[in-house]
């Protein structure tokens, strides 16, 4: 029954990049945008992503002889629902001003399409190493995709970099406006936007010049 | 202030000024993966704005009287358990839960009534109605009502009732419909346009949804000049304590 379906390990590669789910399969948008102003939110994100993505996928796969077709969308959900009540009352209590910032998106990983998606695609057809290797490599190509985004809109709006956890200062705040000023428009919506669609054509750009390289090779 | 005004502000508030969809980011897969045509976008967005406010009426409900800290129903069944306790009863670990189920019901029940008495809309809305069970916007009205749900005095800063849940709800859904056909018609277009190939598809829809969230901020503010163009004419009595709440800092 496996023959046709990817290894563990190649689960795992495939969703750092061949694969990543924000930047190929263009999936969980909502959160992607929402949080990625700072980096200690986009980190705060993906680890309750990894945590809600990796413990869903491994009971998929451990209920996998139970599912029924028609149920299961909604056992997958309430799994997810669960998990995630576990990581937003963990955040709650030991990181109460990340999760006051994150608010209602931490609730949205619910129906966050990712963890659905891998839930359907892997989860409930694989074993638990395939399940757990696929998941942990979707989370950090999660991640990836979160850290490249908040990394451009939190230097260029607000010139730090962790600013909040670390103190790295990227760009000087005592410059005159004259010589640069924080771009406030990177840390309101139109930003994100913007941000995550100049990425996805980049990384679209450069598959595509990889493919013509092989090819042509 | 009035009500009319009350209701008023908060359907300009919840629909233009914090659109579902371009201030706070809720819906963007159905946003992106079904845009591209102006009538399946239509579609959409009307089933979402009907889905949404019956799963608003069943939240708003059942947070109020079970699951909420303090909720009457429970109380009173703890009481009748054990007579005498005086602890408050709070649920509320069991939102998430009982939110999306919820909305799957809600959504289950809806397909069933569309195929029984409309089945020419129904065809019309085809696979979109059972995918809407994953959409945030949905979630996202719920846990915003939540927020606003109390029904010890006190409990929560700005109590809502269920007609104002219900209009945070409606107007929701009509935010989510307005962003869903600006960006169908524009793409509508787009199609005679010459897109660079690395950008097609995805890339352009966030590119546009940028410069249209841009448009949006202008909206910002629009809800506290019309507080204080309202609230003179509406309640003269109440103006100067409304007026200097609403001022900005």
């Amino acid at each position: 029954m496996d023959r046709h379906l990817p290894t563990p390990a190649e689960r795992f590669i495939r969703g750092i990049l061949p694969e990543n789910p924000v930047l190929r399969q263009v999936l969980g948008i909502c959160p992607t945008l929402a949080v990625t102003n700072t980096m200690e939110g986009a980190i705060t994100m993906a680890g309750a992503v990894l945590f809600v993505l990796t413990c869903a996928n491994v009971l998929v796969s451990l209920l996998r002889p139970l599912l029924k077709p028609h149920l299961r969308i909604l056992v997958f959900t309430l799994t997810i629902a669960t998990f995630v009540t576990i990581a937003d009352r963990f955040l709650a209590a030991y990181m109460y001003d990340m999760s006051k910032q994150l608010g209602p998106y931490i609730p949205l990983i619910i129906v966050n399409c990712i963890i659905i998606a891998r839930c359907e695609v892997c989860g409930s057809k694989q074993s638990v190493p395939a399940a757990f290797l696929d998941a942990v490599g979707q989370s950090l190509g999660f991640a990836l995709a979160l850290g490249a985004i908040a990394t451009v809109r939190e230097v260029l709006g607000f010139g730090t970099w962790f600013g909040r956890w670390l103190g790295i200062r990227l760009l000087p705040a005592t410059l005159s406006d004259r010589v640069w000023a924080p771009w406030t428009v990177m840390i309101l919506p139109p930003g994100a936007f913007l941000t995550l669609a100049l990425l996805l054509g980049a990384v679209n750009w450069a598959g595509a010049r990889l493919q013509k390289a092989e090819v042509s090779r | 202030m009035n009500y009319l005004a009350t209701v008023l502000m908060l359907a300009i508030a919840t629909a233009l000024i914090n659109n579902m969809v371009f201030h706070f980011f809720v819906g963007c897969c159905p946003f992106i993966g079904v845009s591209r045509k102006l009538d399946m976008a239509f579609g959409m967005g009307a089933a979402v704005t009907f889905v949404v406010s019956i799963a608003a009426l069943l939240s708003w409900t059942f947070t109020y009287f079970i699951l909420a800290p303090g909720a009457p129903l429970t109380t009173w069944l703890w009481r009748l358990l054990r007579p005498g306790s005086t602890a408050v009863v709070d649920l509320s670990i069991l939102n998430y839960l009982v939110y999306i189920f919820v909305i799957a019901w809600a959504v289950q029940l809806v397909e069933m009534y569309v195929r029984k008495f409309f089945p020419a809309l129904y065809k019309a809305f085809g696979v979109f109605l059972p995918l809407i069970t994953t959409n945030c916007v949905i979630l996202f009205t719920c846990l915003e009502i939540m927020k606003h749900v109390g029904p010890v005095p006190g409990s929560v800063p700005d109590p809502w009732g269920l007609d104002k849940a219900l209009i945070y709800a409606l107007f929701a859904g009509i935010g989510f419909l307005l962003a869903i056909v600006i960006m169908a018609g524009l793409r509508e277009e787009l199609e005679h346009c010459d897109v660079p190939a690395s950008l097609r598809g995805p890339g352009i829809t966030l590119v546009i949804a940028g410069i249209l969230a841009l448009a949006f901020l202008g909206f910002t503010g629009m809800d506290s000049s019309l507080a204080r163009r309202l609230v003179p004419t509406a309640a003269p009595a109440a103006a100067p304590s409304a007026a200097s709440a609403e001022r900005p800092s």
